[in-house]
C-alpha cells in the first residue's frame, strides 16, 4: 500500500484543488484530510460521515475555589504566563495554558484538578471518490499533531479493512508540528509549488524537511505561466536534486470555478489543466512505485 | 498599536497586504513576520539585517550519575519527552515543550537545565521602517515559543525605540501558532478571499479570534473571483470591510516578480493608503478600550 501525502510549505498554492483531482482520478484509495487545524477538501467532497467522534486530548487545569489560598506558586511556577492569582484565587487563561500540569503538580493545597479536553472532532465518511477520514480542530486549540496521527492511523485501518491499496492525504502548510506528524509513514511527499519568490523559498524548506526525514519527494508547479524565470528556478532546483516534476499547470480560472460548483476541476472541466493533472497522476503513481521498491 | 495580519486560509495575501501597509503606513512601523514555519516577508521588504540570535529552548539534561529512576519525571512530563525504563533515563528533548516542571520536582538534582534551538530571530531595517522575523529550524516542531520569543526581542530598544506602530504578518491556520501571533495584538485585519475556501477559514478565524475578544476587520482579496458567500457573512457576523483588491493578473504577476503591490501603480498606492488610514482610525479606539 502507498501513503502519498499533498503538501506545499506555502498556503494558498492549490494543494486541496490538487488532491481532489486526485482523489477524482484514483480509484481504490482512503482519502484523509490532514489539514486538521483549517480543512477545506471536504467542501468539494461533501462526506456524509458514518461515524464521527470526539477528539480527546491533552488535560486543562481547573481550580477549585474552596481549596485555594492564593498562596501564588501557581503563577510563580507556570512559565507560559497562563495563571495568575487575584483576589478572587487563582484563574487560568486557557488559550495561553499549554496543559504541562506544572501547577497542578505543585499546588500546595491539590487545590487544582486536571481535566480531559475536548479539542475537535473526528469523522469517518463516504463520499462519491471512496472512503475519507477527516478532522476539525476546535478554533484556538493545540494538539493538532496529535489529531493527525490518530487520523492516519485511521485511515491505515480503513485502507486495511476496505482493501484499498492507496491512501491519499491532503496535508497542512507549514513545516512544523502537524506536517512532521502528517510526514510519518508517508511514502512519497508531493509538493504544490507556484512561481513565486513565496512559492520556491518554501519549497526549499519543505524539501529540507522531507530530506530530514528521509521521505521521497515530487513536485507539481502550479500557476507555471505568472512567472517564467522562476518557474526555470524551480525547475533548475528539482534537477539539482533529482526530484521528478510531475506537471506544471496554468493559472486557470477552473480551479475556482469548480470549487464554487463543489467539484473537482477533473469533474467541471476536460480543459487541457484537467489533462494534465491526469498524465501528472499517472507518473505520481510510477514514481510512489518506485520509491517503494527502492 | 499592534495590527496583527491573519487569514485562517493560507496564501490569500497576508504577506502581500503586511509589505503594503508598511509601505503605505505615512509614519514609521516594524513590519514583524510571526509566519516563523514559512516566513516570507523579507523577500518583499528587502531588509537590511542588523542583528540575529538563537532562538532557544531551556530543555532537561540527566546527570546518571544522579538519578535514583524514581520516575516521578517521567510520570509528571505530559510530553512524554522523559522516560526511566528500569535504570535507564532517556530524554527526547525535542518532545520538551520547557514547562521546566521535571527540573522543579527531581528529588535527587539529576535534572539540569541544557538548550534545544528552535530557530533564530533577525532584525534590521527596510527603508525608513524597521524589520523583525523569527526563522523556525527546518525539522523543529513548536512554532509558539518562537513566535513568543520574536514578541519579546520586539521590545528592544534597537528595534522598537520611537516608533508606535507595529504590523504582525501572522502564520496561516487557526491553531496555537496563529493564535500566539495574534494575543498581543490590538487589531486584526483578516484577509480572504471570495471562494469557498476562503469563506470557510474566514468563519473559523473569525471563531478563534472572538474568542480572544480582539476587533476585526476584513480585507477581500482578489475580489472578483468565486461567489458573493463571503460579503453576506461579513454582514451577518459584523465584520466591516476594510478594503478589497481586485483580481487583476497584472497584480498576480508583480507579486510573482517580487514586488510590493503598493507600489505597482498609482490606483494601488492609493488603495493601501486608504486601507492604512481606515486600519488606523478601527484600532485606535479598539486600542484604548483595551487599555481601559
Amino acid at each position: 500500500m502507498h501513503e502519498i501525502l499533498i503538501i506545499s510549505g506555502k498556503g494558498g498554492t492549490g494543494k486541496t484543488s490538487v488532491t481532489a483531482a486526485f482523489a477524482h482520478i484514483c480509484e481504490n484509495a482512503v482519502i484523509c484530510d490532514l489539514d486538521v487545524d483549517a480543512p477545506d477538501l471536504h467542501l468539494i467532497l461533501q462526506p456524509q460521515p458514518r461515524q464521527t467522534t470526539e477528539f480527546i486530548s491533552g488535560f486543562e487545569p481547573k481550580v477549585v475555589a474552596e481549596k485555594c489560598t492564593s498562596c501564588g506558586t501557581c503563577e510563580q511556577m507556570c512559565r507560559f504566563d497562563a495563571i495568575k492569582v487575584g483576589d478572587e484565587g487563582a484563574v487560568v487563561d486557557p488559550i495561553r495554558c499549554e496543559g504541562c500540569g506544572v501547577c497542578v503538580y505543585f499546588c500546595p493545597e491539590k487545590a487544582i484538578d486536571f481535566i480531559p479536553k475536548h479539542c475537535g472532532d473526528w469523522s469517518i465518511s463516504d463520499t462519491r471518490f471512496g472512503t475519507m477520514a477527516h478532522a476539525q480542530l476546535f478554533p484556538g486549540e493545540e494538539n493538532s499533531g496529535k489529531l493527525v496521527a490518530l487520523l492516519r492511523t485511521q485511515a491505515r485501518e480503513l485502507a486495511a479493512s476496505e482493501g484499498a491499496s492507496l491512501i491519499l492525504s491532503d496535508g497542512p502548510p507549514g513545516i512544523g508540528c502537524p506536517v512532521i506528524s502528517a510526514l510519518s509513514g508517508t511514502n512519497l511527499a508531493v509538493m504544490v509549488t507556484e512561481p513565486t519568490p513565496s512559492g520556491i523559498h518554501d519549497l526549499e524548506r519543505v524539501v529540507e524537511l522531507c530530506d530530514y526525514f528521509k521521505i521521497p519527494t515530487s513536485v507539481i508547479i502550479n500557476k507555471c505561466d505568472l512567472n517564467k524565470t522562476i518557474a526555470g528556478d524551480i525547475r533548475t532546483f528539482c534537477d539539482k536534486k533529482g526530484i521528478c516534476v510531475l506537471g506544471e499547470l496554468p493559472h486557470d480560472p477552473d480551479f475556482v470555478n469548480a470549487m464554487v460548483q463543489a467539484r473537482a476541476i477533473t469533474e467541471f472541466s476536460q480543459g487541457s489543466t484537467s489533462q494534465k493533472l491526469r498524465e501528472a497522476w499517472q507518473r505520481l503513481l510510477q514514481q510512489a512505485a518506485e520509491s517503494k521498491a527502492a | 498599536m499592534k495590527i496583527a495580519i491573519a487569514s485562517g486560509k493560507g496564501g490569500t495575501g497576508k504577506t502581500m497586504v503586511t509589505a503594503s501597509l508598511s509601505v503605505s503606513w505615512g509614519s514609521r512601523v516594524v513590519a514583524v513576520d510571526l509566519d516563523v514555519e514559512e516566513p516570507n516577508l523579507h523577500l518583499f521588504l528587502k531588509p537590511d539585517i542588523t542583528g540575529s540570535r538563537d532562538a532557544l529552548m531551556e530543555v532537561p539534561q540527566a546527570d546518571e550519575s544522579k538519578c535514583n529512576y524514581c520516575r516521578e519525571c517521567a510520570e509528571f512530563c505530559e510530553y512524554k519527552a522523559i522516560s526511566v525504563l528500569g535504570s535507564v533515563i532517556m530524554i527526547f528533548p525535542e518532545m520538551c515543550h520547557g514547562c521546566g516542571g521535571c527540573l522543579a520536582l527531581c528529588p535527587t538534582g539529576a535534572l539540569t537545565p541544557t538548550h534545544r534551538k528552535l530557530g533564530d530571530v533577525s532584525w534590521g531595517t527596510s527603508g525608513q521602517n524597521r524589520f523583525l522575523m523569527g526563522r523556525l529550524r527546518v525539522g523543529e516542531a513548536m512554532s509558539p515559543p518562537l513566535i513568543h520569543q520574536v514578541m519579546t526581542a520586539l521590545k528592544q530598544p534597537d528595534i522598537s525605540a520611537g516608533i508606535a506602530d507595529v504590523l504582525l504578518d501572522a502564520p496561516p491556520g487557526v491553531s496555537c501558532p496563529a493564535i500566539s501571533a495574534v494575543i498581543d495584538s490590538d487589531y486584526v485585519v483578516l484577509v480572504t478571499e471570495p471562494t469557498p475556501f476562503g469563506v470557510f477559514d474566514l468563519r473559523l478565524a473569525h471563531q478563534a479570534f472572538t474568542t480572544l475578544g480582539k476587533p476585526m476587520g476584513v480585507v477581500v482579496n482578489r475580489a472578483g473571483v468565486g461567489n458573493d458567500e463571503v460579503y453576506g457573512f461579513c454582514s451577518q457576523a459584523g465584520l466591516p470591510i476594510l478594503a478589497e483588491i481586485p483580481y487583476d493578473r497584472a497584480i498576480a504577476e508583480a507579486y510573482a516578480a517580487g514586488e510590493v503591490i503598493a507600489r505597482i501603480s498609482a490606483p494601488m498606492t492609493a488603495l493601501f493608503q486608504r486601507l492604512a488610514e481606515t486600519i488606523r482610525q478601527a484600532a485606535a479606539p479598539a486600542k484604548e478600550a483595551r487599555h481601559a
